[in-house]
């Protein structure tokens, strides 16, 4: 049994309820076409004379294709045609090539060596299903197998075989220059000598099906006037237009991408892999051909959430209080890039989990190994390192003696603190969530853990005292070719320099309306926003009523002029800090929020078992109506100006060189422009009329019997 | 040989929308020349309900009713570029960029009932219902019907919108990772009840108790199903799930569902939900995306409730009998740690 509250006394006075529309249960726009079966998925679009694709597959995990016979096969009935590697006119990709991210390392079809079991070397059309699984039973492939790798550690091992030759040291290059992502905030190697603890543990998460009820598939078909329509299952439309323009070497113009519904996904459509086959298929034969995954490939060719490895490092203080933590973490991408190195990227930033801990430091890869490649799953590049801080967590809790609840609402982020990736924390809402799912499950907490909000305390304090960062040049791309190069971060060898607390770069911000009516009355958004009438902005960070100013970089002693003192102690962890100072050792005095902690169980405060607003311990912890809201400037964050200027100025000059100042906002660069490219002159652009889009049930004039409607079988 | 109770906790936050290169998403609206208004996209409905909140947004921005709404998706030659339904992305960018042209959209049709009316535009507001009037004086109002009508066939004006919303490209820097990752934040605590057979290594769960925050629940039926169906997933990744279940070895990978597997519909655990709605400032009407990150705190909070049942840690997923087993061998027998 489901039960579900709302609990709209929380953040009340943050949100308008009283909306016409929205927060509503309305039905969904399309539960009759779904309850009665008749919605059109990509499959029901068949068509006369429907042709169907299949795949001959390699059965060995790395390979070199010596020969192909493809003599049987053409002779069996039914054959239409056999597609070959030559037949992709442009036969190299990456998906993220599309946001000018990585370098081409894929075939469609694979022409030369074969880097994981299952790739395609070749595809058959056929009149039927059953005849084109025979054709590819037919044909045979003389392979020349080569040594593979299947495991991370020997993916990364000075001798591992070649993976893929287009990143050749089994990790995708990151900034033309390391061989993973770094994260450098604080100094872990000094807070791990100060600390209580060290707690470390590793993780790992096995590969996994997104297992979607609707396999992956496309059906392709010649529509008039040199165009192809593609009904598709895929979850980005115009990425799989845009790869299929580009595999095909087509104008993007003679592509028409129909699809939205569809059968559950789950981030397992979105590698484009069957729309260029289906609409190569229809090109080559000028019928409608279908191309799908059968349930065998879907689980073990399609791609799956691949596989991660984490190391966890904390150094820990005996009131809860994790100090430093640092990550090793290895995503297994298999044969190809996909988009694992983009969730390297993703996970990066999102490190280290929803905590206020002032030294944190990762290093991530994007390995390479001989099996399928890995793409997206709900929760790309976060589940498996969640999985993993949250398991150390409790391991965390019960080295120091702490409620496990307890221990996460000690270090949880709240508005105003500082992230690892050096941007503000806003909107936070961990301890409520914390505090709301204890009490729903009757776990107590101590009055003092009950009374925390995310409103208060962040930004202040010790949570402030964030020492300069250390930074390194270790792991250059191909360096572990060449030498055992250790994959933890940390300090092996002289820091390259050092950078100082807080934000260096430009807080990226949306794009604001095109025009002053494209941006909705602030009195009809039902919240508090940057949209007032004349924009720009977007608000600095909003505050609650602890107001502490915008401008959080005093707050950074290690890098300010004051209060800590000297220019010359940039790098001084204030936790190091031989005498007492505001703020004092970590050891000697909890800061004001943990004052009078105690780690030992509290008594129950009370009954905490209603969930009645009103006698909610939440109601208690003093959500104060907030002032309302005034816009800000747009660029009012710490970097610009505040006494952070002057503390990047003085004592950390040395570390110029390494992180440049960044040049003032602009717009994006062309190259990340959506792969919707302008419409071509094409033969086809004539019988199109761009002024007067077709509607739903409009026959076009000369339009292919093709796609003369959709029939349900 | 006995069944042990654990306790569980674990907690996240997830962030909404895609980083790295760039995220943006397009919207045109049109109304049909009696006032029905046409949203027309290339996001994808994977089920999650894309059409239908996005539709809910586009009559909450124009203050028509629902039903005279209509979002069509997705036809390449009809609708806008959208990078697509992933990352969580869906609601919060797609449905900003709806709220830009629904807004233009808007702004077109007062000033079209502003000219029938004789006001201004700025003193007229919609009901919600289908009409629109004067600013304190219900009476002097003119239907959205009508007013399409006169737009349409006497004044020459077209009751259309475009929007865009775009995240500009953020890129990690290489020495330090700072970056702007993200506009937004979900977040989620839970409680995992379970129990452990110290016989046959077979994990039960019994109970989830959970907070979830999605800035603001714009339909809170597809919240709920969300949340549920994250929920069976998360269990499903914790126990069952794996490609490879001898991971790095390839061998024995499941083919069907018969060999892959997961919960059938009556091992859907009991879930007692709540959710708190904290708006995001630059997400529309402050929703954020539960669609993703509803799964995540479910399977640590799994792995630490199984500790807490019988002591054993598994590190690796999915936390099969097998290693239940082969952890209690090594433990030499169950070690409950204490109830909570």
């Amino acid at each position: 049994m489901t039960t579900i509250e709302f609990r709209k006394d929380l953040f009340a006075d943050e949100r308008d309820d009283n909306l016409n529309e929205i927060g509503k249960p309305k039905l969904r726009q399309d539960i009759v076409g779904h309850v009665t079966g008749r919605s059109p998925y990509y499959d029901d679009h068949l068509f006369e004379g429907l042709l169907h694709m299949r795949c001959v597959r390699s059965p060995h995990h790395h390979a070199r294709i010596r020969a192909i016979d493809y003599t049987r096969a053409e002779a069996m009935p039914g054959v239409v045609r056999i597609v070959r590697p030559q037949d992709v006119p442009h036969n190299i990709n990456t998906l993220l090539s599309l946001i000018n991210f990585g370098r081409d390392d894929e075939a469609l079809l694979q022409p030369d060596k074969v880097a994981y079991k299952g790739e395609p070397v070749a595809a058959v059309i056929a009149t039927s299903e059953r005849a084109a699984r025979d054709a590819v039973a037919a044909i045979t492939v003389d392979y020349e197998v080569l040594a593979h790798v299947l495991d991370l550690d020997a993916a990364l091992a000075p001798d591992a075989p070649i993976v893929n030759e287009t990143y050749p040291n089994n990790t995708f290059d990151y900034h033309e220059r390391f061989d993973h992502q770094k994260l450098r905030f604080g100094d872990v190697d000094a807070a791990f000598a100060q600390a209580d603890h060290i707690v470390e543990d590793s993780y790992q998460m096995s590969p996994i099906e997104q297992a979607p009820l609707e396999t992956c598939g496309a059906i392709a078909a010649p529509e008039t006037n040199d165009r192809y329509v593609c009904y598709t299952g895929t979850q980005a439309l115009f990425f799989s237009l845009g790869t299929t323009a580009k595999l095909l070497d087509m104008a993007s113009s003679r592509l028409h991408f129909i699809g939205g519904t569809v059968g559950g996904g789950f981030g397992g459509k979105v590698d484009s892999l069957h729309e260029p086959l289906a609409v190569l298929g229809a090109m080559l034969t000028g019928a409608p051909v279908k191309f799908c995954f059968d349930r065998e490939e879907e689980m073990q060719v399609g791609a799956p959430r691949g596989a991660e490895r984490w190391h966890i490092k904390d150094g820990v203080m005996n009131d809860g209080r994790i100090v430093a933590r640092a990550f090793t973490g290895l995503f297994d991408a298999g044969a190809y890039t996909r988009l694992s190195s983009y969730a390297i990227v993703k996970a990066t930033g999102h490190l280290p989990g929803p905590y206020t801990i002032p030294n944190i430091a990762s290093n991530v890869y994007c390995v390479y190994t001989n099996r399928t490649p890995a793409t997206a799953m709900r929760g790309f590049g976060i589940t498996g390192v969640d999985f993993a801080i949250e398991c150390h967590m409790d391991q965390v809790a019960e080295r120091v003696g702490a409620d496990p609840i307890e221990l996460r609402l000690i270090n949880a982020y709240r508005d105003g603190d500082m992230k690892a990736h050096r941007r503000s924390a806003k909107n936070t809402a961990l301890i409520e969530c914390c505090q709301v799912a204890a009490q729903k499950a009757q776990w107590a907490l101590s009055p003092q853990m009950a009374a925390l909000s995310s409103l208060q305390g962040g930004g202040e304090g010790w949570r402030a005292q964030i020492p300069a960062t250390p930074t390194d040049a270790v792991g250059q791309i191909g360096e572990r070719r060449r030498q055992t190069v250790p994959l933890e971060p940390g300090q092996h060898g002289a820091p390259a320099g050092q950078v100082p607390a807080g934000q260096a770069g430009e807080t990226v911000h949306a794009a604001p309306p095109q025009r002053e009516d494209m941006q909705v009355a602030p009195e009809r958004i039902g919240h508090r926003t940057a949209a007032t009438p004349g924009y720009p902005a977007s608000p600095g960070p909003q505050r609650s009523t602890p107001v502490v100013p915008p401008a959080h970089a005093p707050a950074y002693a290690s890098a300010s002029p004051s209060p800590r003192g000297t220019p010359a102690a940039p790098a001084t962890r204030t936790f190091a800090s031989p005498t007492p100072q505001p703020p004092p050792p970590l050891q000697a005095s909890p800061a004001p929020a943990l004052q009078d902690l105690s780690l030992q169980r509290q008594p129950p405060p009370s009954s905490p078992s209603s969930s009645s607003p009103s006698s909610s311990p939440l109601r208690t912890t003093g959500y104060q109506p907030l002032p309302p809201y005034q816009p800000q400037p747009a660029h009012h964050r710490p970097a610009a100006g505040g006494p952070g200027t002057s503390a990047s100025n003085a004592p950390a000059a040395s570390t110029a060189s390494t992180t440049p100042p960044s040049p003032a906002p602009s717009p994006p660069p062309s190259t990340a422009s959506p792969p919707t490219a302008p419409s071509g002159d094409g033969p086809a652009s004539d019988a199109y009329r761009p002024e007067q889009p077709f509607q739903r049930g409009v026959k076009r004039p000369g339009v292919s019997r093709f796609i003369s409607g959709t029939r349900r079988r | 040989m006995a069944i042990h109770k654990g306790r569980g906790f674990a907690c996240i936050n997830y962030p909404i929308g895609m980083n790295l290169g760039g995220d943006p998403s397009q919207a045109l609206v049109h109304s049909t020349p009696d006032g029905k208004f046409k949203v027309a996209l290339s996001a994808i409905d994977l089920g999650q309900g894309m059409k239908s909140v996005t539709r809910q947004i586009a009559a909450e921005t124009l203050g028509v009713p629902l039903d005279d709404v209509y979002v069509d998706t997705a036809d390449s030659d009809t609708g806008p570029h959208d990078m697509g339904s992933f990352a969580s992305r869906g609601t919060h960018r797609m449905g900003n960029a709806v709220i830009r042209a629904a807004s233009e959209a808007r702004q077109a049709m007062l000033e079209a009932a502003a000219d029938e009316l004789e006001v201004n535009a700025s003193d007229l507001e919609t009901d919600g219902r289908g009409a629109i009037h004067v600013k304190g004086a219900p009476s002097r109002s003119i239907t959205v019907a009508d007013t399409a009508i006169a737009a349409q066939f006497k004044q020459g004006r077209t009751l259309s919108g475009r929007g865009i919303f775009l995240i500009p490209p953020s890129e990690a820097d290489p020495m330090t990772g700072e970056m702007t990752p993200v506009s937004c934040y979900a977040h989620a605590a839970l409680v995992i009840d379970l129990e452990v057979d110290d016989e046959t290594g077979v994990v039960t769960v019994t109970a989830i108790n959970s907070a979830y925050e999605v800035g603001r629940a714009l339909n809170p039926k597809l919240v709920e199903q969300q949340l549920v169906g994250g929920a069976w997933m998360g269990v499903s990744h914790a126990l069952y799930e794996t490609t490879e279940p001898y991971y790095p070895a390839r061998e024995h990978g499941a083919e069907d569902f018969n060999h892959y597997l997961m919960p059938g519909p009556g091992e859907i655990v009991p879930h007692h939900i709540a959710v708190l709605e904290r708006p995001a400032e630059d997400a529309p009407y402050g929703g954020k995306g539960p669609g993703e990150m509803c799964a995540n705190p479910v399977l640590p909070a799994i792995a630490n409730a199984v500790y807490n049942a019988v002591g054993v840690r598994c590190h690796q997923l999915p936390i099969t009998p097998e290693k239940v087993l082969r952890g209690l061998r090594e433990n030499g027998g169950a070690r409950p740690q204490g109830r909570r």
